[in-house]
C-alpha cells in the first residue's frame, strides 16, 4: 500500500524542444593567463550581469592551436560564468570536451556573428522568380520579393522580410526570419520569425492558411476562427499568444 | 521555329492523352506539321486514342537506344498527312528514358516539325519530368475538383523550377489552363468547382473549357481524336482551343448551362 504513491499514470517527465538564445564566447587566444586576466576585467565592469550566466564557448578561431580546455574552463568558472558547451574546435579539442562531459554543438551555416540560434534552416529557393540570394548576407536584413504565385510543394525562405505580391497555394510553405507580407490569398503555410524573432508579424490580404506561425507559436487552419477566414488580417504575438486581428 | 508543347496535369485520368491527341490533330489539320510523342512508357495509350495501335513497329525507347531511326518509328496518320505519332514502349518502364536521349530526339524532330506535342504521364516523377523538361508551352489539364486542381498547382511549381528554361534562366514556359470534363449543371448545384474557382486558385491563362461529353468516350473507343467529331461539343471545344493557341480571338463556350427553348424542353429525349 504505502509504496503505491507514484502511480504509473502520472508522467514523470516530458521531452520538448525549445529555442533559446545563448551568449557565445569567442576564444581568440590559447594563452590562458592573458585570457583569464582580460575576462576578469570584463566581468568586473558588470558583475551582476555575468554572474551565473551560461555561455557557449566558440573555438573556431583557435582550432589549429594547442589549447588546454580544462584550464580555459577553470578560468571561466572562476568568474562565475557557466559554460554549457563548445562549438567548433579541432578533433583533439572536441575529444577533451567529451572527456569532461561538455556538450559539443554544431556550427551554424551562417556567419557566427549573425546567428544567435544553434541551427539555421536550409534556404530553399523555389524558382527563378525569387531573389536568388545565394550570397550570405553580411549583417542583417536582405528582403525577398516574390511576384509569381507560390505553388503547392514550393518553399520560399527569406533571410529578412518576405513580400509576396501573388498568392500562396495550399501545400506551399513560406518562411522568413522577419515579417511576411502577402498581397493575395494565403492558402498554404506561413512561418514568420523562424529564428525566434517574437516581434515579427504576418500580414495577409486574404487569410485561408493551413498553418500560421510566429517564432514557433503556431495555429492550424482548424483553430483559426471562421470570422477571420478570407479577410485581410495581421498576425502577431502577444505574450506567447498568437493574435489574429482584422486590418 | 518549332515549339514543344507538353500536355501535363500531375493527376491521372483527367484527359491528358485525349487532349494530346485532339490538339495534335487540330494543329495538323490547320496545316502545321505536328509530331505527338507518348511519354507514358509502360502504359502506352496514345496510339489507341489515335487509332494507330496496329501499325506500331518501333517506339520512343528504340529511338533513344538507337535501335531504330526516328523515321522508322514515326507513324504517319491516315486521316491527316501532317500528323505523326511516336508511340511509347509498352514493355519497358520510365527508367528507359534518359535526359540526353529525349533531348536528342526532340532536337531532331525540331528540324522538320512545327509543333511537337509531348503527352506526359501522370505523376511528377521521371516520365513527367522528362516530358516537360524541354517544353516551350505547357497545357495544364485540370478537372474541376480539388485534388486535380491541387496536383496541377504542384505541376505548375515544377514547370517553373525544374524545366530547362528555368535552369538556364530563359523566358519561362508559357502555361495555359485547359479545364476538362466540365459540367455547368453540376457547377450550378455546387457539386463541381466553377471556372472562376479554379482560376482563383491557379491564376492561369484559360485556353479553353471542354465539357463533359459522351463524345469523348466514343472517340477514344473508336480510335478517332474527338476533335474530328465536329458535331460534338467536346470536338468544337478542342477546335476553339487550337484556334486560340494559334492566336485567334474566340469567345469561351460551354461555360454556362445551355438554355433549352420550349421545343428543346418538349422534345427532350
Amino acid at each position: 500500500m504505502p509504496n503505491q504513491s507514484s502511480s504509473p499514470a502520472l508522467p514523470a517527465f516530458e521531452f520538448k524542444s525549445s529555442v533559446i538564445t545563448v551568449p557565445v564566447l569567442n576564444i581568440y587566444t590559447t594563452d590562458i593567463n592573458s585570457f583569464s586576466l582580460q575576462l576578469r576585467e570584463k566581468v568586473k565592469q558588470a558583475a551582476d550581469f555575468f554572474k551565473n550566466s551560461s555561455v557557449l564557448i566558440d573555438l573556431q578561431n583557435v582550432q589549429d592551436q594547442d589549447l588546454n580546455l580544462a584550464l580555459l574552463l577553470d578560468a571561466i568558472h572562476n568568474v562565475e560564468i557557466l559554460p554549457i558547451g563548445i562549438r567548433g574546435g579541432s578533433e583533439a579539442q572536441q575529444q577533451s570536451a567529451k572527456k569532461i562531459q561538455l556538450p559539443i554543438f554544431n556550427i551554424p551555416r551562417v556567419s557566427t556573428e549573425a546567428a544567435p540560434a544553434e541551427k539555421s534552416p536550409k534556404p530553399v529557393t523555389p524558382s527563378a522568380t525569387t531573389n536568388q540570394s545565394s550570397e550570405e548576407p553580411q549583417n542583417n536584413t536582405i528582403n525577398t520579393l516574390v511576384t509569381q504565385p507560390i505553388r503547392s510543394g514550393q518553399r520560399v525562405y527569406a533571410k529578412g522580410d518576405l513580400v509576396i505580391t501573388s498568392h500562396v497555394s495550399a501545400g506551399a510553405e513560406v518562411m522568413a526570419e522577419g515579417n511576411i507580407h502577402i498581397y493575395g490569398a494565403l492558402r498554404g503555410r506561413a512561418l514568420a520569425g523562424v529564428l525566434g524573432d517574437e516581434n515579427s508579424r504576418i500580414f495577409c490580404t486574404d487569410l485561408q492558411a493551413e498553418l500560421i506561425s510566429i517564432a514557433g507559436n503556431y495555429r492550424i487552419s482548424e483553430d483559426i476562427e471562421d470570422s477571420y477566414k478570407k479577410t485581410p488580417v495581421q498576425i502577431y504575438l502577444d505574450k506567447q499568444a498568437l493574435i489574429i486581428k482584422n486590418t | 521555329m518549332a515549339r514543344i508543347i507538353v500536355v501535363t496535369s500531375g493527376k491521372g485520368g483527367v484527359g491528358k492523352t485525349t487532349t494530346s491527341a485532339a490538339i495534335a490533330m487540330g494543329l495538323a489539320k490547320k496545316g502545321h506539321k505536328t509530331a505527338v510523342i507518348d511519354f507514358d512508357v509502360g502504359l502506352r495509350n496514345l496510339d489507341l486514342i489515335l487509332g494507330c495501335e496496329r501499325r506500331v513497329v518501333y517506339d520512343f525507347v528504340n529511338v533513344i537506344n538507337e535501335e531504330a531511326t526516328l523515321n522508322q518509328a514515326l507513324i504517319k496518320d491516315k486521316r491527316c498527312d501532317k500528323l505523326f505519332v511516336l508511340p511509347a514502349s509498352q514493355t519497358r518502364d520510365k527508367d528507359a528514358l534518359t535526359l540526353e536521349g529525349v533531348g536528342k530526339v526532340l532536337n531532331e524532330l525540331k528540324k522538320t516539325f512545327k509543333y511537337i506535342v509531348c503527352d506526359s504521364p501522370a505523376g511528377i516523377e521521371r516520365g513527367a519530368h522528362l516530358a516537360m523538361y524541354f517544353a516551350d508551352d505547357a497545357f495544364v489539364v485540370t478537372n474541376p475538383e480539388v485534388s486535380s486542381v491541387r496536383d496541377s498547382d504542384r505541376m505548375l511549381g515544377i514547370l517553373a523550377s525544374k524545366s530547362q528554361r528555368a535552369e538556364k534562366a530563359e523566358t519561362p514556359i508559357k502555361e495555359y489552363l485547359l479545364l476538362t470534363r466540365y459540367n455547368p449543371a453540376r457547377v450550378k448545384l455546387g457539386e463541381m468547382l466553377s471556372v472562376e474557382d479554379v482560376q482563383d486558385i491557379l491564376s492561369l491563362h484559360l485556353l479553353g473549357v471542354i465539357p463533359e461529353s459522351q463524345a469523348v468516350l466514343n472517340a477514344s473507343n473508336s480510335g478517332t481524336p474527338v476533335i474530328l467529331d465536329e458535331q460534338s461539343d467536346a470536338g468544337q471545344a478542342y477546335s476553339d482551343i487550337v484556334d486560340r493557341y494559334l492566336g485567334e480571338d474566340k469567345p469561351h463556350r460551354f461555360i454556362d448551362e445551355e438554355k433549352k427553348g420550349l421545343f428543346g424542353r418538349l422534345f427532350r429525349s
